[in-house]
């Protein structure tokens, strides 16, 4: 594509609806004042999805 | 929903086109983001005008590559995820109140300097603890992982208590086949060799109280008799985190409206040689000189902007640190179903007092309207976890158009009801500071991965 470089192809598709419940509570990580799951991490993450290397436009 | 941003890095406009449901992120030049911004969004003031010059086969290639990415369902994809109820009655992680005392008497302390409203100082005993660890044992359910976390008031001060607890749901994990993660804040004063050898043999997260400049620190920061407590913390912390090695850890400072500049402290944290930083606003009632109130909203989102452009060249230039709410996961982060759930106060994470209650979380620790149980007397009702389970993003109406959506899972319970007076009413000064650090993210993210000078 000519005007746009896609950096991530839907993430939220790879995240899948597993809900295994193995992984840390958010709260538990720094924060303690209003944690949020965006930085957490999945434990079944080695799928990871593709993401280009192409510099930005 | 598609969000179309911008972010200047060292003097140039980049362009973003992030994809809400699909969590897809692109990269877009200036003709495609006008496009966007006219096919998805709103154009206006000089955009408008630069759109409105603009040629139409050129608008028409572009809504090609558009509709192409629509038709691979990576651009403006519908909303379908819908959830409602949180599954309650299993649980994962606890926060042990370890000791409702403390040795430092800080002004914006939420927990009343430790004692969490009740005006008397307690200390856990072996004997809650251990009920608790075989509370959490029982309503894990088939979760292995479970995750104990050692609060206050001040830890340190019963650490006995703590080592004893360790030890107990070590053997119990054995026993039950349960794997358990412990975690601790401390404000550090009393971090010894002997502590800290402990600490990094037990603890998969330390979280260490310092809030950065001496000054700021030590304003808000003081010792039971007045004295500042920052160059004692200082000094405890940067030998914890020298001999962590690669172990997990944060310092975790809190800026309040007397420290509006607190990239300063995040960058002074930076050169002591921290790593792993957090410095989270501070949560006040409105009648608090030190609350963070809307007209700062201004200050901090420079001051997060500011902190993007220290951060990308720090990173770049050798001086690598990580700053907790510019950790943003693209490719491997959570699940949809924890997405939705967020923080799972009330459900599956829940807090016990030294007397041994149980409450939704930490910061509901005292509010008996909120009390769940007791451990020691197997006293336990699921009536307010069926508030908490429909604590769900996708249940707050505020937050349906929100470019945070999935990362940020609809704010935190706890604000929501003590500001808002609701569980599904989004504190609005955290969202407007959860949505500049969100978008601040996703352009580091972009320029980190594609290796942007
Ligand atoms: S480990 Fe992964 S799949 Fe399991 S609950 Fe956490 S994010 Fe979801
Ligand atoms: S930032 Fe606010 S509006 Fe957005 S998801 Fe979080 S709570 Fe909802
Ligand atoms: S309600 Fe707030 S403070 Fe409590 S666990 Fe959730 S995010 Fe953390």
């Amino acid at each position: 594509m000519k005007h746009i470089n896609t950096i991530v192809n839907n993430g939220m598709k790879k995240s899948g609806n597993i809900g295994c419940g193995e992984c840390q509570s958010s709260c538990q990580s720094a924060c303690k004042t209003s944690c949020t799951v965006g930085n957490q991490s999945c434990r079944h993450q080695d799928e990871r999805i593709n993401t280009t290397k192409k510099p930005l436009l | 929903m598609v969000h179309c941003f911008k972010y200047n890095h060292k003097g140039r406009d980049y362009h973003f086109l992030w994809d809400v449901e699909s969590g897809s992120l692109h990269n877009v030049d200036k003709d495609a983001y006008l496009v966007a911004k006219n096919r998805y969004g709103v154009l206006d003031g000089v955009d408008l005008q630069d759109f409105s010059a603009m040629q139409d086969n050129l608008v028409a290639e572009i809504d090609k590559e558009f509709e192409e990415l629509e038709h691979n369902g990576s651009l403006n994809v519908p909303a379908k995820i819908m959830a409602t109820q949180k599954q309650i009655g299993e649980i994962k992680a606890l926060c042990l109140h370890i000791c409702h005392d403390c040795n430092l008497r800080c002004k914006y302390c939420f927990a009343d300097e430790g004692t969490y409203h009740s005006k008397c100082k307690e200390y856990m005993s072996f004997e809650v603890g251990k009920k608790a660890i075989d509370f959490l044992i029982e309503k894990s359910g088939r979760r292995q992982n479970l995750e104990v976390d050692f609060f206050g008031g001040e830890p340190l001060m019963n650490l006995e208590v703590v080592k004893k607890i360790v030890e107990y749901a070590r053997e119990q994990g054995k026993t039950y086949g349960k794997n358990f993660n412990f975690t601790l804040t401390t404000n550090c004063l009393l971090l010894n060799d002997e502590t800290i050898d402990w600490l990094n043999k037990e603890m998969y997260n330390v979280v260490l109280s310092i809030d950065g400049r001496e000054e700021v620190h030590d304003r808000l920061r003081k010792t039971a008799n007045g004295k500042g407590s920052q160059a004692l913390v200082l000094k405890a912390a940067k030998k914890f985190a020298e001999k962590r090695e690669d172990k997990s850890y944060y310092v975790r400072g809190t800026f309040t409206a007397y420290n509006l500049d607190f990239v300063q402290d995040i960058l002074y944290l930076r050169d002591q040689g921290f790593e792993q930083i957090s410095i989270e606003p501070v949560v006040l009632p409105d009648d608090s000189p030190m609350a963070i109130k809307p007209e700062h909203l201004p200050q901090i989102a420079a001051e997060y902007e500011r902190l993007a452009k220290e951060y990308l060249d720090s990173r770049a230039n050798g001086k690598w640190f990580n700053f907790f709410h510019f950790m943003l996961d693209l490719e491997g982060g959570p699940c949809i179903k924890k997405r939705l759930t967020g923080c799972g106060a009330g459900c599956e994470y829940l807090a016990v007092t030294p007397y041994g209650d149980i409450y939704p979380c930490h910061q509901f620790a005292g509010e008996t309207d909120y009390k769940l149980g007791n451990v020691l007397n197997d006293d336990f009702s699921l009536e307010i976890s069926k508030k908490f389970a429909t604590n769900i993003v996708t249940n707050k109406p505020q937050c349906q158009n929100c470019p945070a959506k999935y990362y940020c899972s609809g704010g935190c319970c706890a604000n929501n009801i003590h500001f808002c007076g609701d569980i599904s009413t989004p504190y609005s000064i955290s969202c407007e500071m959860m949505k500049k650090r969100f978008e601040l993210s996703l352009a580091i993210s972009a320029i980190e991965a594609t290796g942007t000078k």
